[in-house]
């Protein structure tokens, strides 16, 4: 394990304590119009007639007939409509707007509106989803990997063991504490767009879409930003479409903060998931082939479900060596509120599958399920589920040892069936990691991120990058390499949010690859300012790919990731036998994130990630009745406190990658994809039953216990 | 209605609807924005200010039962020696990410340090148990309040 390392406070921590930081509804534009939604109260319905009622003078209703350029937010394509044109697809979809200086006003007249739908049959779960045709597809895959130097597939069928079982993964809502908010004004011809994002570039794309504008006249600027877990990577872009028209229609500035129902209602959830694998196990217990079908519910529009999808496929092999597997995926439509990106990207689905599977396989066999599963570990050398080659050196068995000696699992797995307490102990363990930046060529090809630094007098050093603080600490770690790299103080560089008018476009803040790819640009960029003569000098660099990477994006072949992040979860829980609720105890992680350039900024963020994960296991129920997620509010999605936080005892391995700074690799999405299965295992041990589905409720496992 | 209550130990007095919450009343005044609305229905402390020393979610209450009222908020608190201690203490241990949160569990943090100046951890996470953070995981958070009640209080 490595020293403990950090840099020194975080640069934004004192703004944000003392409530000085101006978050999107903190900043004072006093003649801004507030915004009220009339929300479709149907899953899938056509809009007969919709009449207003009379509109006071300086109040102003906007729907699809007021968007000046085309009526669809621009992510991976243009299909998301911004208001509905003759149907409504989701309970929640936004039909219409209305615009005026009083909330509380508007929410009367948005009572007097009458909308006379004509209900059509609506699609709410991945099964009716998959039985509705190809008309509610919207990504199919397919992936057939056989290793090379392996034997695999070539056996004799009466050796065969065939082990098939179904797993599902619920929907879960990001919670970033601060609702999603933008505002919108025009300036001197120009449009000025400042929110709580993720992606000022993706945003400022969408409004050239939606706008007709072009990107010149678009100004996109991300204020402090209260959490987004990918939650602000895709609907910002939406939502700052609203304002965007509203503010064109209206010649004034409008500012939209969501309510906490209406964000709860409005944006995007984690893809829920329905999970098959079908692996064929020789008698010596030797995993010979698997197959996978993995299905996701992309929810009305499709947004970012096609990328998500292709991660989940690419981890169905979990951390293992399978010699022959086939995945067979599909992201479906239905008439739910849109899925999106969430931290993990389609990966916690796959890993909660596989690591469950794993460990049935094991139980199956009485084998120890960590002990199974070690006999698989991927190795350096080895090729992954797309036939990439690992490079780089795999510490599993290191971590693995690290863990279970810290948490005592051994003697705990053997002897807490034997325990008769008040409540059942048992303790579990995951095996996981997660690819680093985008897939496959995506940072060439589509990204192309660049980054500049600009010395000005006195040695003060700025960064311009794209990069967003909203909480994991980017505005302290981009600092860090820049200063640590020019041998600096940190408080000589200086780094604001970013503003599309002053900094190139490094691409979005996502898919862990901030410091990874962004860093590792300033990094450089840092190393030739540092030979640069002058007082005054700026210096740009642009993304290239590390030259042994290869991908066919086509045939899903290659390398899939330039690196990736490892780790290792080991719960301990307990179960009260009467009320079946579930009380993770503590929990044993360990991490291979390269090297740490703030080891107290990351152990922080992976604490983080590990009691959002246990969210996701345990309580974060969102339930579809009357073809809608029953779970509208805070009241009734429940969200770990502090009273439902296990021990958590962090720890990592150095593990330098070279093409990151200062051995850097990605370190955001991975601790979020351990827990669950974790915490599932540990449940199987302290009941005795095998679990198929996340999150865990008590009326579930109550079900399953004999 | 008129109200006339304190706010960081200044009168104010508004013209207001009798349910109008004190979160907007507080947000409506120049420079009090650190009171966040997270959830407005009380779920999540985003809101939460000292009234008459108590901590409550400022989103739940009505103008009208604030006449002759104390209230504190972070605008107030952080002028305090114990407010110094926990910032410090929170920056050290990883207890801000996003920040959003954070100005509701300094209140409460603060209330619970008065009360118990060098809390255990079980006190520390019941204390806190009315204010949500999705980024820390509440660990640093925790340490925070706990190493801040270890620390002496300065003078004022």
């Amino acid at each position: 394990m490595s020293a403990r390392s950090s840099a020194g406070p975080r640069v934004d921590a004192r703004e944000k304590t003392s409530g000085r930081a101006l978050y999107l509804a903190d900043i004072p534009v006093p003649d801004a119009l507030s915004v009220r939604f009339l929300l479709s109260p149907l899953a899938h319905a056509r809009i007969r007639s919709l009449i207003l009622p009379h509109l006071p003078p300086g109040i102003i209703s906007v729907d699809a007939r007021d968007v000046p350029g085309k009526n669809a937010v621009s992510m991976i394509k243009e299909n998301w409509p911004l208001f509905p044109e003759q149907e409504v697809s989701y309970v929640g979809q936004p039909v219409l707007l209305l615009a005026g200086p009083d909330p509380a006003l508007l929410s009367q007249l948005l009572g007097q509106i009458v909308v006379e739908y004509q209900e059509l049959p609506a699609v709410t779960s991945i099964s009716e989803a998959d039985a509705s045709g190809p008309d509610h597809v919207f990504a199919r895959y397919h992936l057939d990997f056989k290793a090379q130097n392996q034997q695999g597939g070539q056996h004799a069928k009466q050796d065969e063991l065939v082990f098939e079982e179904t797993f599902a993964t619920g929907a879960q809502e990001h919670l970033y504490l601060e609702p999603q908010a933008v505002l919108a004004q025009v300036l001197d011809g120009r449009l000025e767009v400042t929110g709580s994002m993720q992606c000022p570039f993706y945003v400022r794309k969408a409004l050239t879409t939606i706008t007709g504008w072009d990107a010149g006249r678009i100004r996109v600027i991300q204020s402090v930003t209260g959490g987004g877990f990918g939650g602000k990577e895709d609907f910002p872009s939406v939502l700052a479409g609203y304002a965007a028209v509203t503010a064109i229609k209206a010649g004034k500035p409008v500012r939209i903060v969501l309510q906490r129902r209406e964000d709860l209602a409005m944006t995007t959830k984690r893809h829920p998931s329905r999970i098959t694998y079908r692996t064929t196990l020789d008698r010596a217990g030797n995993i010979r082939f698997a197959r996978a079908e993995i299905l996701t519910d992309g929810g009305a529009f499709e947004g970012l479900s096609s990328t998500v999808l292709q991660r989940a496929m690419f981890s169905a092999a979990g951390v293992y060596r399978i010699p022959r597997m086939r995945v067979a995926a599909r992201a479906l439509r239905t008439n739910l509120v849109p899925s999106g990106a969430f931290r993990g990207f389609g990966s916690p689905q796959a890993f909660f599958a596989m690591e469950m599977h794993m460990s049935h396989l094991a139980r199956s066999r009485r084998e120890n399920p960590l002990a199974f599963k070690k006999r698989f570990l991927l190795r350096r050398g080895d090729q992954t589920i797309t036939g990439g080659l690992l490079r780089d050196p795999v510490k599993l068995e290191e971590m693995i040892e690290t863990a279970a000696a810290a948490s005592d699992y051994h003697d705990k797995y053997k002897r807490f069936p034997q325990e008769r307490g008040e409540l059942r102990r048992g303790i579990g363990v995951s095996l996981f990691s997660h690819g680093c930046g985008f897939t496959g060529s995506g940072e060439r090809d589509i990204i192309k991120a660049r980054v500049r630094l600009r010395r000005t007098a006195g040695n003060r050093v700025e960064i311009l990058a794209a990069s967003v603080e909203m909480g994991q600490g980017t505005l302290t770690v981009l600092r860090t390499i820049v200063a640590r790299t020019l041998c600096i103080p940190v408080s000589r560089v200086v780094f604001s949010n970013p503003d599309t008018d002053h900094v190139p476009d490094s691409g979005p803040t996502v898919a862990s690859r901030t410091v990874m790819v962004v860093g590792a640009l300033l990094q450089r960029a840092a190393r030739r300012l540092k030979e640069l003569p002058e007082e005054e000098a700026e210096v740009e660099e642009e993304y290239t790919q590390p030259p042994e990477m290869a991908w066919d994006q086509e045939t899903f072949t290659g390398d899939a990731y330039p690196a990736f992040s490892w780790g290792v979860n080991i719960v301990e829980v307990e179960v009260d036998p009467l009320t079946f609720e579930v009380f993770p105890r503590h929990v044993w992680a360990v991490y291979d994130v390269g090297e740490a350039i703030d080891e107290e900024l990351v152990r922080a963020q992976c604490e983080g990630g590990i009691v959002q994960g246990l969210g996701y296991a345990l309580t974060e129920v969102l339930e579809v009745g009357n073809g809608r997620y029953l779970q509208g509010s805070l009241t009734d999605y429940v969200i770990p406190g502090s009273r439902d936080i296990p021990e958590i005892d962090v720890s990592f391995v150095s593990n330098p990658y070279a093409y990151g700074p200062f051995g850097a690799k990605g370190a955001g999405e991975l601790p979020f994809t351990g827990p669950a299965p974790a915490v599932a295992d540990a449940v199987e041990h302290a009941l005795g039953i095998r679990v198929d589905r996340i999150p865990l409720r008590p009326e579930y496992l109550e079900a399953k216990t004999p | 209605m008129k109200v006339t209550f304190q706010v960081n130990g200044t009168t104010v007095s508004v013209e207001t609807e009798p349910l109008t919450r004190l979160l907007d009343i507080l947000r409506a005044q120049p420079g009090l924005t650190g009171t966040k609305e997270g959830c407005g229905e009380g779920e999540c402390g985003a809101c939460a200010v000292l009234l008459n020393g108590e901590v409550v979610n400022s989103c739940l209450l009505p103008a009208g039962s604030l006449e002759g009222a104390s209230v504190t908020t972070i605008e107030g608190l952080r002028d305090t020696a114990r407010y110094s201690t926990l910032e410090d203490s929170f920056g050290r241990h990883g207890g801000v990410q996003c920040g959003f949160c954070t100005p509701g569990f300094m209140i409460a943090s603060a209330a619970l340090l008065r009360e118990n100046p060098s809390p255990a951890d079980a006190a520390i996470r019941v204390a806190l148990s009315g204010n949500l953070c999705r980024c820390t995981g509440y660990t640093g958070i925790i340490e925070a309040v706990k190493s801040a009640g270890r620390i002496p209080e300065k003078k004022q």
